[in-house]
């Protein structure tokens, strides 16, 4: 692929950059990023994938926008109150870069798609608002293998890591189950700070790029914390778990669980 | 003095920042190791800027000649892998 004129004034910052340069800007070309939800997570991990010039960028969610979204939801607006979200979002980043391909799949992923929707991406970002969706996609990420960059956001708190199966732990190796429904309380019930997920998807924009050009190191083995509210970011390692019951040696989930509770609208 | 082998040769004249480098750089990135690369521009703040990035990615300058009124003439040796 050579790069036309109007590519080399979109990317130029990029290409001007040792660590990317032309050839790094050919691999984000080359790269396919699958992201779950068009939520507070996927609207700024999107935006920049789509404004970084991925080649192709599938987008799954199967709610509608409504206007309690748009506090921390950017890439929906007015215009598309009542829209699907990946589609409202696909109408948005189709206008940032038309050299990214955007695939909006309105349905809700579920042990029984998730496998055969993934299987043709490079890595997977978790945008997801519950604990059982969360725990779906890494069983189904350590499977097939994909490298999975998860961010979760809660009041003024986010947290996020990068995920290599085989080479580090995986979401179970932290946390072995989900925690039981009601426990941790959603969005819905606790609230954000709408800027929070930017600064999250930002961040797990940020390893999906390190990612694709093999560069710099990635957050895996690690819980990267943010507090909005003192401004501090904290690490926190994770051990990989030899006993982990789907990344361990002996490991005791062979299928995909079905989740089927109650989505919490984020 | 002693010829010095050209590889390869571009020419950017008006062409503008930042897009004198970008097209520089892309041009060293197909080039081999050791290779070197003769550009021709002229836009004045690229003669200076050019060969500083050019050194920051650790390539050699070997010439930086104003050739006329409004042209300059860089030659760059790859010394690195990009």
């Amino acid at each position: 692929m050579d790069f036309t004129e109007e590519q080399l004034q979109r990317y130029s910052r990029h290409i001007i950059l040792p660590e990317v340069g032309g050839k790094g800007q050919k691999k984000i070309a080359g790269a396919k990023v699958f992201i779950v939800g068009a939520g507070g997570l996927g609207c700024p991990v999107g935006y920049y994938l789509t404004a970084a010039g991925v080649g192709t960028i599938a987008l799954i969610d199967n709610d509608r926008v409504e206007l309690s979204n748009l506090q921390r939801q950017i890439a929906h607006s007015v215009n598309t109150v009542g829209v699907n979200k990946a589609e409202s979002a696909k109408k948005t980043f189709e206008a940032l870069n038309p050299d990214v391909e955007i695939i909006a799949i309105k349905e809700r992923i579920n042990n029984k798609n998730i496998l055969d929707l993934i299987k043709d991406y490079d890595i997977i970002v978790d945008g997801s608002d519950n604990f059982p969706t969360r725990y779906l996609i890494n069983d189904a990420c350590v499977m097939l293998k994909k490298p999975l960059v998860s961010g979760a956001i809660l009041r003024f708190e986010g947290q996020l890591t990068t995920i290599i199966p085989g080479e580090g732990p995986c979401y179970r190796c932290l946390f072995e189950d989900p925690p039981p429904p009601g426990l941790v309380p959603s969005c819905q019930e606790a609230g954000v700070l709408g800027v929070l997920p930017g600064v999250i998807g930002a961040l797990q924009a940020t390893e999906v790029l390190k990612l694709i050009l093999g560069k710099g190191k990635p957050l895996n083995g690690q819980l990267l914390i943010y507090d909005a509210l003192t401004s501090n970011f904290r690490k926190v390692k994770i051990p990989k778990n030899p006993k982990c019951p789907i990344c361990g040696d002996n490991p005791t989930i062979k299928e995909l669980t079905d989740y089927s509770e109650e989505y919490c609208a984020l | 003095m002693t010829e010095t082998k050209i590889d390869k040769k571009l020419d950017i004249k008006g062409v503008v920042c930042p897009y004198t480098l970008v097209k520089s750089k892309l041009a060293v990135e197909e080039m081999e190791v050791g290779e070197v690369l003769e550009i021709l521009l002229d836009y004045p703040e690229a003669a200076v800027s050019i060969p500083k990035a050019m050194l920051n990615y650790g390539h050699t300058v070997l010439k930086v000649e104003k050739i006329n009124s409004t042209d300059w003439l860089i030659r760059i040796k790859k010394e690195v892998e990009d």
